[in-house]
């Protein structure tokens, strides 16, 4: 009877051992980078939109205040996205044969609302609301990056669950006054130099961590700043022992 | 001696014993009739498994019957169910192994099958209890995830995941192990160069050299001593599924050996449901003997007994424990809305087993398969007591419900039985559903070098390497008996 295999599959064999071993490792790498990546995450990738809307024009160069349009960050769970209505508020009036704007009068003629794709989703286990986390002090940056110059908007968090629980276990690190939540997009668009100069100084009433803030960075508090973000934590009652409980977010 | 006399009926010698088990999977032809009508019905009572998971992940948990305060249904039912009928399994070719009792070799690779087939059926459940098995991974503490949490390392549910990770684990790999020389003298019989390189493949290079045999016995031996204590600590942490919780029914403390027993009850009575009919229908009632028949039927009687003590002993403890809801709750799982399923439970599982105290009975192959099935079914009764008439009635009376299972959950039960029966029917066509050199090995046992075979077969002999004969040069057990 001839061979079945040749002299090779010993070391085929042997080789495949090798493999074998590695393999877990390289699965679990594999799939711990495919998974904090923007392929899966979709952080910093700009969606089309129906219309193309710049942030940074409405909200930064014009100063609209973030609850004009959305209207219910402040008293229900949904931070909510205008109607249509709301564009033609000032679009009935200024720029009323931009070719850009032809999808928000079509809506407006039709009645049928623009589709916006949502950008920041959690899935439908998770509980979230919006209007505590602004009434604590959260600022809207803290989650959504530099919207105020994004001209296309993006995701700016990956929305992982250990990136919630940064702040659900450790709030003083975040925190901060909760007038400052809104205030700080006016301070800014009227203190600060335009982006792209990035030349952002402190010294105009505006904070180097609400710059940081600003710019979609998580703020680097000093020991004294998280000693104040803990009075604050004192002050709003945040009950940070049972911040990270599951039941928290996951009813 | 006198006892292994009986492992092996008729005249057979090391040749024999090759013709006969290792030509079954080479042969469609050595395959009875009754294989495609078994095949037949089992493939189609799969698909309703398919059906029903398919339909389960598009609408999730909700078409079951779980309901509050019944949150633990059928899944969890069938989950014990499942992984109690393995056991037999694990404690055939681990426990009985190591205690050198050479009767298991013709019965072990049957045995070891269905308690993978089993495991198997058994995880489809707790997976799709979760509502979300994409995510199963959540379950394993895997360092540096995006979850920023571990698992509830205190909740014995996360025990369960290890110990069923483990359990199939270390059972696969010990099957596979024990298949080896096996495969090779598969691989030497067969005749068609892609069955010979499939089976050789799976050899891995297996020679049957003396260091072969000598590494095997030790990583066999290495196997059963990991496989034993999963033979009770794997039932154990299910029991402490329920245990560890505060419910009357549940919270007691000798559910850990009550469940081990019922898991041994429950997969002997499977092993004699299958090997049965298949022991008539290969007519290998030679390898697997009326002695087996009767072991394995004492040891279903003695584990019954342990079993029936255990519904004795929650009477007992219901009553002495002096608490008006323990107390309550075994009155209601004798005269609630459940009542038939409890008497269902003590005739199937504590009077029809007393049939076996009669050697008659026990030899009865008929009797015996009937038995069998009535364990299995008692087996499952006792799940169903447990677990869903346990959870209706908790504490409070405004909290009280009714557990109805829906079309879907019976649907995926008789779904996955169907799926055990195909695998382990696919198992009997392509693996040599008996441990061939074992059995060689039980042969020269018995007999020493007297039946070898070559003395008649030279020519037979001569064609199959040594791979088909356990040389003795390899054997690390010594001798017991005589």
């Amino acid at each position: 009877m001839a061979q079945l295999f040749g002299p090779a599959t010993n070391t085929i064999a042997r080789a495949s051992l090798l493999c074998s071993i590695a393999l877990p490792f390289v699965v679990l790498l594999a799939a711990s980078q495919i998974t904090r990546s923007p392929y899966n995450t979709k952080v910093n990738i700009a969606v089309d939109q129906p219309v193309f809307f710049s942030h940074n024009h409405h909200a930064y160069e014009l100063g609209i205040d973030c609850r004009f349009c959305h209207t219910s960050v402040e008293k229900s769970a949904y931070a909510g996205v205008p109607p249509t209505q709301t564009c033609m508020t000032c679009h009935s009036q200024i720029w009323t044969n931009s070719p850009l704007l032809e999808p928000v009068r079509q809506s407006f003629a039709t009645g049928a609302p623009l589709k916006w794709n949502l950008l920041n989703k959690v899935p439908d286990y998770v509980y979230f609301n919006h209007s505590i986390h602004v009434q604590k002090g959260i600022s809207c940056n803290i989650c959504h990056g530099p919207v105020q110059n994004m001209n296309m908007t993006y995701k700016a968090q990956p929305f992982h669950m250990s990136w919630c629980l940064q702040c659900h276990r450790n709030p003083e690190n975040y925190i901060r006054p909760k007038e400052e939540v809104f205030n700080l997009y006016a301070k800014y668009q009227t203190n600060a130099p335009v982006i792209p100069d990035q030349k952002i100084v402190s010294d105009k009433g505006i904070t180097r961590e609400e710059v940081a803030l600003l710019r979609g960075n998580a703020p680097n508090r000093s020991a004294a700043m998280i000693e104040e973000g803990r009075k604050l934590v004192e002050k709003y009652n945040i009950k940070v022992k049972q911040l990270d409980d599951c039941w928290i977010c996951h009813r | 001696m006198s006892t292994q006399e009986r492992l092996i009926a008729g005249e057979h010698n090391y040749v024999t014993i090759n013709e006969k088990i290792a030509t079954i999977p080479l042969s469609q032809k050595k395959h009875p009739p009754q294989w495609a009508v078994t095949l037949l019905i089992g493939f189609m009572i799969m698909q309703l498994l398919m059906v029903a998971v398919t339909y389960l992940l598009y609408r999730g948990v909700g078409i079951w019957g779980i309901n509050q305060p019944v949150g633990w249904g059928f899944d969890i039912i069938n989950f014990v169910w499942w992984i109690g009928i393995g056991h037999a399994g694990t404690l055939i070719s681990a426990i009985l192994l190591l205690m050198r009792q050479y009767w298991r070799n013709s019965i072990n690779r049957f045995a070891e099958t269905m308690t993978l087939f089993a495991v198997a059926c058994a995880g489809m459940y707790p997976l799709l209890h979760t509502g979300r098995p994409w995510v199963a991974y959540w379950l394993f503490p895997i360092g540096p995830n995006v979850l920023g949490m571990w698992p509830q390392f205190r909740s014995p549910l996360i025990w369960d995941v290890f110990a069923i990770n483990t359990y199939i684990t270390v059972s696969a790999i010990f099957w596979f192990v024990g298949l080896i020389p096996d495969f090779a003298t598969m691989r030497d019989r067969a005749r068609i160069k892609l069955v010979q390189w499939i089976y050789g493949l799976l050899a891995m290079g297996w020679r049957g050299s003396a260091q072969h045999w000598q590494r095997y016995e030790t990583a066999s031996l290495l196997l059963a001593g990991l496989s034993t204590p999963l033979v009770l600590s794997v039932h154990s942490i299910v029991s402490l599924d329920f245990a560890v919780s505060n419910l009357p029914g549940w919270h007691v403390t000798f559910f850990p050996p009550y469940f081990v027993a019922g898991a041994i009850f429950a997969g002997f009575a499977m092993v004699l449901l299958l090997a049965l009919p298949i022991r008539a229908w290969y007519k290998v009632k030679d390898y697997i003997t009326m002695t087996h028949v009767d072991w394995m039927a004492k040891i279903m009687l003695a584990t019954g007994l342990i079993v029936f003590y255990g519904y004795l002993a929650e009477i007992f403890y219901a009553w002495y424990s002096g608490s008006k809801f323990e107390m309550d709750m075994m009155w209601n799982r004798m005269f609630g809305p459940y009542w038939p399923f409890y008497w269902s439970l003590i005739l199937c599982n504590g009077l029809v087993p007393q049939l076996l105290w009669a050697p008659k009975m026990r030899r009865n192959i008929v009797g015996l398969f009937i038995i069998s099935l009535i364990v299995s079914i008692g087996m499952w009764l006792e799940r169903f007591i447990i677990i869903p008439v346990t959870l209706h009635r908790d504490f409070l009376p405004s909290s009280w419900g009714f557990y109805n299972p829906s079309l879907w959950d019976w649907m995926m039960f008789i779904g996955t039985i169907g799926f055990f029966i195909f695998g382990m029917i696919m198992f009997v066509r392509l693996l040599p559903m008996i441990n061939i050199f074992e059995m060689k090995d039980l042969l020269h046992r018995m007999h020493g070098h007297s039946r070898n075979g070559h003395s008649k077969t030279d020519h037979a002999a001569a064609d199959h390497p040594p791979a088909d004969g356990k040389p003795s040069a390899g054997q690390t057990q010594p001798e017991t008996g005589s």
